[in-house]
């Protein structure tokens, strides 16, 4: 009798494993999204609901934070964070497997040619300003880069610090992934240029693996979010400008990026809540400042997907 | 099901305690005969379940993987060619170059090299778990490195990048990243599958042989290198193998150590690339169905190639080791 039901157990429970497996092939297909917002927002002051935000790592520390703090005060709403990148976070929520996708750049760089429809029907929200700063191994000697500057660095033109007026050591140059967000910013703001993946050349997707290895590595250079920054590395000045939030809010200095949190169409229920609640000043002048990135709020400039910058 | 070593006599001829209950012995030993078909065709039924499951669940990962790796050369302009020879990798550039033969160096160069070293330790540790004091290797040796194995290996990265790398940096010229880096990590990683098969196969060797050189005067040693490790080649291989296909499917240990510059490199310091390390670096950023997403299902699709070739081999030595 015993091994009768124990055999029983172990049938239900590889259905159930089964099940899983077969839901999470499903999900990447792109099918049923089993998750939807079931928020009524007729139903006065209190939502409910559950849905996934997923996409940017940038982002991720702040979603999940003012996520908590969100579920703590609407314990009717359930909302998931989740990583796997921009690109992951944009695709995903235009095929509705997720409601939130989080990214670092515009919906319309990634979703280009054959997807440019795609990135029609999502909608920008844009809930933070993250900026980026050229960090080199404190060693090396210099305190200022001109924009010509970092470009000759980052396309192999200038191989020793002493050729941008620092000590005579070899440049090591630690870049992102060429799909990485972080690289696109920086190219597109800093360089104006695309960089080139040198032989030689370190490339890491964590910021923290990339302050490690700047921290480490003799003559080496590379660039952060100003909230990685530390006394490990050394934050260079960019066309004399140094990388703080508040030249970033007066436009001073140009490296830097939207964090955005896109919908399929215009937000409902609870995530329409939820997106208010990040946009308000409890969590901009609170968590978004905290953590090291810039309140959408104090932004005196804004730029639009050319990258146009304009007052406000 | 309480009747113990006479389950034959059991059937209604022959009942035992026929006398006592001589009402009705025939309809309890036939309700037993049902429970026991029910029983095998309950245990059938949950076995040919799980393999069915098993199967469909390979075959799909296959169809899958398959089906996105080969879009690029179907329909999006890549020639098979520029992907398993080309030197150049700039997915993102305004002409976009697939060139893949940097991953696949770095992947062989890797796992290759992470092979070298550990397999003479790995097989030397089983040599003397086995024969020279099987009880200390046994209570302290086996559980040790079995413990290696059951590490997460983000664990072995950040091991690698604050131990290794930092000293490779100082001892060598070079950033200390790299290929060399990657293959003392991955060494590390894959001792637990050699040590293991080489134990495995060290102890399933026949008394005989050992006792019959041992008595034609040979020493311990003569006997090691000419009886024991000539007999058991075939499975000591068999481990090294299955030690390269774990070290070619490794990702995170390696993408943290290895510089991951889409270049073959000119010294084992200098900053290298994987087949994985590039797939766990870029997947997530890049958006399904775009030219980029696609070119990685198809390394990956490599890399599952690779894995059938690995296992082959295995089939293969596993077969000399029979007829030998």
């Amino acid at each position: 009798m015993k091994k009768s039901v124990v055999l029983l157990m172990t049938f239900v429970l590889a259905l159930t494993l089964a099940a899983c497996g077969k839901n999470n092939d499903g999900g990447n297909a792109g099918a049923s999204p089993s998750a939807s917002p079931s928020g009524s927002s007729d139903a006065g002051a209190s939502v409910s609901g559950s849905f996934i935000a997923s996409g940017s790592t940038a982002l991720q520390p702040l979603v999940q934070q003012v996520s908590e703090k969100y579920m703590a005060a609407n314990d009717q709403v359930s909302i998931q964070v989740q990583g796997g990148g921009s690109g992951a976070g944009l695709s995903q929520v235009a095929e509705g497997t997720v409601q939130i996708g989080n990214s670092d750049v515009f919906a319309e760089e990634k979703l280009k040619d054959a997807d440019a429809d795609k990135a029609k029907s999502l909608v920008d929200h844009q809930v933070a300003v993250v900026a980026m700063a050229a960090v080199t191994n404190k060693d090396v000697g210099v305190d200022n880069l001109t924009k010509d500057q970092l470009v000759s660095i980052f396309t192999g033109k200038v191989t020793n610090w002493k050729d941008v007026g620092g000590k005579d050591e070899k440049i090591v140059l630690v870049n992102r992934p060429a799909s990485s967000g972080t690289r696109a910013t920086f190219e597109k703001y800093a360089l104006g240029t695309k960089s080139q993946d040198l032989p030689g050349a370190i490339q890491e997707d964590a910021s923290g693996t990339v302050r490690k290895l700047v921290s480490e590595t003799p003559g080496a250079i590379g660039y952060l979010a100003l909230s990685y920054l530390n006394d490990s590395v050394k934050a260079v000045q960019y066309e004399g400008v140094e990388a703080n939030a508040d030249n970033v809010a007066s436009g001073k200095y140009p490296v830097w990026a939207y964090e955005h949190m896109y919908t399929k169409g215009e937000p409902e229920g609870a995530v329409k809540a939820f997106l208010e609640y990040m946009l308000s000043d409890e969590v901009q002048n609170g968590d978004v400042t905290d953590l090291g990135y810039i309140a959408i709020n104090k932004m005196q400039v804004t730029r639009d997907v050319e990258g146009k910058v304009s007052n406000k | 099901m309480n009747l113990p070593e006479t389950r034959p006599s059991a059937d209604p001829a022959t009942p035992r305690n026929a006398p006592a209950t001589a009402g009705a012995p025939a309809p309890k030993p036939a309700g037993k005969a049902a429970k026991h078909r029910l029983e095998e065709w309950r245990g059938q039924a949950f076995v040919y379940l799980c393999v069915l499951l098993l199967v469909v669940i390979i075959f799909s990962i296959v169809v899958f993987i398959a089906s996105r790796g080969l879009t690029p050369f179907v329909s999006q302009g890549v020639s098979v060619k520029e992907m398993l020879f080309g030197l150049e990798w700039a997915p993102e550039a305004d002409h976009p170059m697939f060139g893949a033969l940097p991953f696949l160096f770095g992947s062989f160069s890797t796992s290759l090299l992470a092979a070298i070293i550990a397999a003479p330790l790995g097989i030397c540790a089983a040599l003397f778990m086995t024969e020279m004091m099987p009880k200390l290797g046994k209570t302290i040796l086996q559980p040790a490195i079995e413990l290696l194995a059951g590490i997460p290996s983000v664990v072995y990265g950040f091991v690698g990048l604050s131990v290794i790398v930092p000293f490779l940096r100082h001892t060598f010229p070079g950033q200390g990243v790299g290929i060399m880096a990657g293959a003392i990590v991955l060494s590390v990683m894959i001792l637990p599958t050699i040590t293991t098969i080489a134990t495995d196969a060290l102890r399933s060797l026949p008394a005989g042989l050992k006792e019959g050189s041992y008595a034609l005067g040979a020493t311990r040693w003569q006997t090691i290198a000419r009886i024991i490790l000539p007999t058991t080649l075939p499975a000591l291989l068999t481990g090294v193998v299955l030690g390269i296909a774990r070290a070619f499917g490794e990702a995170l240990a390696v993408q943290m150590v290895i510089g991951n510059a889409p270049h073959i490199p000119h010294s084992l310091f200098e900053s290298a690339t994987t087949l994985t390390s590039i797939i766990t670096l870029s997947m997530g950023n890049t958006t399904t169905g775009s030219l980029h997403n696609n070119a990685l299902w198809s390394l990956a699709l490599i890399l599952l190639l690779m894995t059938f070739l690995f296992v082959f081999i295995v089939r293969m030595l596993e077969r000399r080791s029979k007829h030998a």
